[in-house]
């Protein structure tokens, strides 16, 4: 690991101007994905500010009837919340699906949805990786990529994002709260959190330097039943090889409202409109449900390993929209 | 123990030493002194720190890179605590920090200034074993013993989790508190490896201790 300073801040108009004091620096909440990037020099931070004892661990319902959840709130404490587990089921669901129980009980909101992708090659610093090392090629393009990405992808970078709960968040219409060191905020969805890797995978998000997520906003619960499912080599502790998240509200004649967000299909979470679009307002059936999986899937484009994704994202999708139905 | 050429016991008294109650006028000692001048060496920064390890207070000046399971290992000689893979993939490195189960492989002994630790040292002794100690010299819930204390720190955070009323992955309904099953002590404990294999019996000690509670 290379040497940094390491600063402690108490609030948060501290961490923003820590945070924007130069290049090289980054913040550290858990630290569960950081700290293990900084143990192989893939992340070489020459300051570390610790946001860990910030007021940022509330969870509290909003005016519109959703949840503020502060960015600092565990990965543990989020799942196990009573509003989450009556409300949001999905979302407990797929935090519960994600990592195991010590990292969970480390690892915050806020970093989760910045963790970064688990390309082996990403991780492998005897390859070629756009994303750590800009301009050097992609090893996943033409190599073993069968966790890689689908959607969204470019010729520079196939890397997926990793995350569980960010999948889950995407469906339910989650935003993000920020602060600057200029005092100011902002408000952005998860997509427009993400930017898409083109020519610069390395740059993952469209926060400045020193914004700091201060908050993830829920929407309030939307009808109907929910699902996350994810399929992985292993029952637990594995990362996704494709995950669904799927909210439906339907009668036996009609798709009111329907919510679809694929995981480890893409460099972000992947909410699919089109697929939302293919159900609400039709008649709940096999063959609706399909439309709504080949809307979803369009688009896609394998790399040789990874092609399965396309059609198992597809039967995922189906399965999970007939199991929901089936409850309502 | 072999590094530091005398056995436990002497070790573990010696490194008492090198603790000191805080709020005490006291300089660095020589053990503590030689690290600060390797992190120097090294181009590293040093910090001090004040720990709680299994009651006992301790303030260390460390290198800022030093996670909690080398703190623990080198600096304050409490080896229980195993390094498996260093990656937080394998649960060995498992400590509980403020009451919960976490990878000390992958925390920063600098940011757990004023935090509470419990390692296994702390769980029990040879003649007061923690009834999860005891259950798995019962249940025979080991067979190399490298991942031993990581599970049975895990599962002392696990069955507190649980006691809470927590779900997991495998819960049906998320919204209500589940009952212990050997499927459920499987999944919760997912972080803890065994390369031999022990599962079954380690199902089976945890098991022991959660259908008679902990108290």
């Amino acid at each position: 690991m290379r040497a940094f300073v390491y600063q402690r801040v108490a609030d948060v108009r501290a961490a923003t101007t820590a945070g924007a004091a130069g290049q090289g620096v980054r913040f550290i909440a858990g630290g569960t994905n950081l700290l293990d990037l900084m143990k192989l020099e893939i992340e070489t931070p020459l300051r570390l500010v610790d946001i860990s004892r910030l007021p940022l661990k509330g969870i509290e319902v909003t005016p519109e009837g959703g949840l503020r959840i502060g960015a600092l709130v565990t990965n543990s404490d989020l799942a196990a919340d009573p509003a989450v587990r009556c409300q949001y089921p999905l979302l407990s669901q797929a935090i519960l699906a994600g990592a195991s129980g010590q990292l969970r009980n480390r690892a915050s909101v806020g970093g989760n949805l910045l963790q970064r992708t688990r390309c082996f090659y990403f991780y492998d610093c005897t390859t070629p990786c756009n994303k750590r090392s800009p301009g050097s090629g992609c090893a996943a393009i033409g190599g073993f990529n069968r966790i890689h990405a689908v959607l969204g992808t470019s010729d520079d970078c196939i890397a997926a994002h990793p995350s569980d709960m960010a999948v889950a968040m995407a469906a339910l219409g989650a935003h993000i709260e920020t602060r600057t060191a200029d005092g100011s905020g902002r408000t952005l969805s998860l997509d427009e959190l993400y930017r898409p890797p083109g020519h610069t995978p390395h740059l993952e998000t469209n926060l400045a330097e020193g914004e700091l997520i201060v908050a993830v906003v829920l929407p309030p619960p939307p009808r109907g039943a929910q699902i996350y499912r994810k399929v992985r080599d292993r029952a637990s502790y594995a990362f996704a090889l494709v995950s669904v998240a799927a909210v439906l509200a339907a009668d036996a004649s009609k798709i009111h409202d329907a919510r679809v967000a694929f995981g480890s299909l893409a460099p972000k979470p992947w909410r699919s409109i089109d697929a939302e679009l293919a159900l609400i307002g039709q008649l709940p059936s096999r063959e609706i449900f399909e439309t709504a999986a080949e809307a979803g899937l369009k688009g896609a484009r394998g790399y040789g390993h990874n092609d399965f994704k396309i059609a198992l994202a597809r039967r995922m999708l189906v399965a999970v929209l007939e199991q929901l139905a089936g409850r309502r | 123990m072999s590094q530091f050429g005398t056995n436990r016991r002497t070790f573990l008294q010696s490194a008492a030493l090198a603790g000191w109650a805080l709020g005490a006028e006291s300089p660095l000692i020589a053990p503590i002194a030689g690290i600060a001048q390797d992190t120097a060496r090294s181009g590293g920064e040093a910090m001090q720190v004040a720990l709680t390890v299994n009651r006992e207070r301790w303030s260390l000046v460390l290198d800022t890179r030093t996670t909690l399971l080398d703190a623990l290992r080198e600096h304050i000689g409490l080896t229980g605590t195993k390094k498996g893979c260093d990656h937080g993939q394998c649960g060995a490195c498992t400590v509980l920090l403020n009451g919960r189960r976490i990878n000390a492989c992958l925390t920063l002994a600098v940011m757990l200034e004023g935090d509470d630790i419990t390692t296994i040292e702390g769980l029990g002794a040879a003649s007061t074993l923690h009834p999860l100690q005891a259950a798995f010299i019962t249940h025979d819930g080991f067979q190399c013993g490298y991942c031993t204390t990581g599970q049975i720190c895990s599962a002392v955070g696990m069955l507190a989790e649980a006691d809470a009323g927590w779900p997991s992955r495998i819960t049906n309904d998320v919204a209500v508190s589940p009952v212990l099953t050997d499927a459920e002590i499987a999944e919760r404990m997912s972080g803890n490896l065994c390369r031999c294999g022990a599962y079954p019996n380690i199902v089976a000690a945890i098991k022991s201790v959660a259908s008679r509670g902990l108290e």
